[in-house]
């Protein structure tokens, strides 16, 4: 793998919390340019208006992943075209960390933030995998099954990355629907459960669509389509990064 | 007023604007920024043939608001929500004066809404009491991530923030819609969070919160405070476009606001100019849940006329014709309050 896939295979690990994507499916990765030892990677949100917190949250995750390349000396994220890409490109260039970037405005940290992110991504997915399995068998009780139940597929696979994030058991016997500490429920609020996940299913997929279509918006010419089944059953994701380098004559990242 | 099929619709557009965008309001490039993402969303999710031009978009006016909405739209009354956004445009970007005159001269079909900003203090306080002897206000529009100085966002539980609603209770203006933004102080937490609305609702069962885009992007925390707060409500802007972009994921909104909040809480707008209400009003009289949804009840032309214009209608006391009015429905199976005890919360 060349250094430029390389980066961009890293950039694959960055998730946007609210969206429980990465970035590079989303195409927030604007261009990626390796020159040498050094790596300069800008990215967009679909609007100048994005949450300044989770814009931060993934330039600075950016900036981690390709800091811990072990090839990399110097590594430049760059967000564009958002109201606060002055104060959060200064903290990034400057190491200043969260609180170093937004000063008064920060307190502690955004553990908590990702940690509330961490648990509706659970819930979606631990609701994906239910409603699938109720459609085959309706006769399921859904506070019983484990782990071992479920057909392998993206779903489960989600699931397992979802659970781990949040430190869930991942043996066979283990239970599917739990709240963020693993703890099951009784068969009687199951219902109501499973009706609150699906409203989180339905909201953070909603975001998404909204997202991907104001970027599409926002950058109709920078985009290149490639069309791919997402591992949600219900939507397909219609645009992915575009690899163009705003530098001519850079290398540019495998299409 | 809207007839389709031998049915009348009365309409009451809920949420709509007067602002000023254009170059010379801008006080900085966020002036730019923010028009520039409201025309995305207008460019986004409206069809081909309800897109604006730029120029159009920026500054619209009066006469045009007044075509839009009544002659071509289908309203029968109108609801101005303005956005302050001092710090981004000189005038700010809801025309105040103009609104108001407006809303004076058609007062059967306009009814003005001011805003205020708790981080204002007294001095606002004052302000408040004035602006809702001068404009009769019965609501207000609060956007949280309004920018004041230093800071660029706020709760609806602070203590100054009570002290306004208090205000309010006093003053008669009981109907506090509210827009969630991107800002928040500190940053730590999520901006869009609707926690502090429970609050604020547990705290003032006398007054009415009509949280905006139905709590978009956290529509189920919205439907999570809704469904127990009798008093919360949700307003459709921004979610009502994706009737035409994406209409599995509107039904899936509607399904979720019925069956958690009920159709009486429900509240109609096109959020004008960011869509204009005509198209809309057409699509939602004709929507249906698709058949595959099976999780969902098909929605009925009594719970579309609520929607539409009744449920706002009533909360603002307009002169809705009586053949015309609906009685109300029970409450839904999770709310109010119930929904703790069936989880054992």
């Amino acid at each position: 793998m060349t250094r430029l896939e390389c980066a961009y295979d890293a950039l694959g690990a960055v998730l946007d919390p609210e969206l429980d994507e990465p970035i590079t499916r989303l195409g927030f990765v604007r261009s990626l340019e390796v020159r040498d030892t050094e790596v300069e990677v800008h990215l967009r949100l679909p609007t100048a208006f994005c949450a300044p917190n989770f814009a931060y949250l993934m330039a600075s995750d950016a900036k981690d992943v390709l800091t811990a390349l072990p090839w990399t000396d110097l590594v430049i994220v760059q967000l564009d075209d958002h109201h606060d890409s002055g104060l959060i490109n200064a903290g990034l260039a400057a190491d200043a960390g969260y609180r170093g970037t937004f000063r008064h405005e920060a307190e502690q940290d955004l553990e908590e933030l990702r940690e509330t992110f961490r648990r509706k991504a659970h819930t979606a997915a631990m609701e994906r995998c239910l409603t699938a399995l109720l459609r085959e068998r309706p006769e399921t009780e859904p506070s019983r099954v484990t782990l071992a139940d479920l057909p392998a597929g993206p779903h489960l696979d989600a699931l397992h990355r979802r659970r781990a994030a949040l430190s869930l058991p991942d043996d066979a016997t283990a239970l599917i629907l739990v709240d963020h500490d693993g703890h099951g429920y009784d068969e009687a609020a199951v219902p109501l459960v499973l009706r609150r996940a699906r409203a989180t299913r339905i909201s953070i997929e909603g975001n998404a669509h909204f997202c991907r279509g104001l970027l599409r918006t926002r950058y109709p010419d920078e985009l290149l389509e490639v069309v791919t089944m997402d591992e949600r059953s219900e939507f397909i994701i219609e645009d992915s990064a575009p690899r163009v380098s705003s530098a001519p004559g850079a290398k540019r990242a495998r299409g | 007023m809207y007839t389709s099929n031998g049915e009348n619709y009365y309409v009451v557009d809920a949420h709509i604007a007067l602002w000023d965008g254009r170059p010379e309001n801008q006080r900085n490039i966020h002036g730019k920024q923010f028009i520039d993402c409201f025309y995305d969303y207008h460019r986004n999710l409206s069809p081909e043939s309800e897109v604006w031009s730029y120029e159009e978009y920026l500054y619209y006016g009066g006469d045009r608001l007044m075509k839009d909405l009544f002659e071509d739209g289908y309203v029968d009354h109108a609801v101005f929500q303005p956005a302050y956004l001092g710090e981004f445009y000189r005038t700010g970007f809801g025309q105040t004066e103009e609104a108001f005159a407006l809303a004076s001269k058609h007062p059967d079909k306009l009814t003005y809404n001011h805003c205020f900003d708790p981080r204002n203090g007294e001095a606002g306080l004052d302000q408040l009491r004035a602006d809702a002897e001068r404009f009769h206000l019965k609501g207000v529009k609060l956007y949280t991530a309004e920018w004041h100085g230093d800071s660029r966002g706020w709760r609806l539980d602070d203590p100054w923030s009570y002290r306004y609603l208090e205000a309010c209770r006093e003053l008669g203006v009981t109907n506090i819609h509210i827009h969630k933004g991107p800002t928040i102080r500190p940053l730590d937490r999520d901006a869009f969070d609707v926690a502090d609305i429970d609050h604020v609702a547990t705290d003032f069962t006398d007054l009415n919160f009509v949280v905006e885009h139905v709590g978009l992007p956290r529509l189920e925390d919205f439907c999570w405070i809704a469904t127990q707060e009798p008093n919360v409500h949700g307003g459709l802007a921004v979610a009502m476009p994706f009737i035409h972009t994406r209409p599995r994921y509107f039904a899936q909104i509607i399904g979720e606001l019925l069956y958690w909040i009920g159709e009486d809480r429900i509240q109609f707008s096109s959020d004008y100019a960011l869509w204009t209400p005509k198209w809309l009003v057409e699509s939602f009289v004709d929507f249906e849940i698709p058949a595959d949804l099976t999780e969902y009840a098909p929605l009925t032309t009594a719970q579309k006329k609520k929607i539409l214009g009744l449920n706002a209608a009533k909360m603002y006391d307009l002169d809705v014709p009586a053949e015309l009015r609906l009685p109300d429905a029970d409450e839904t199976a999770t709310g109010p309050r119930g929904a703790d005890e069936l989880v054992g919360a």
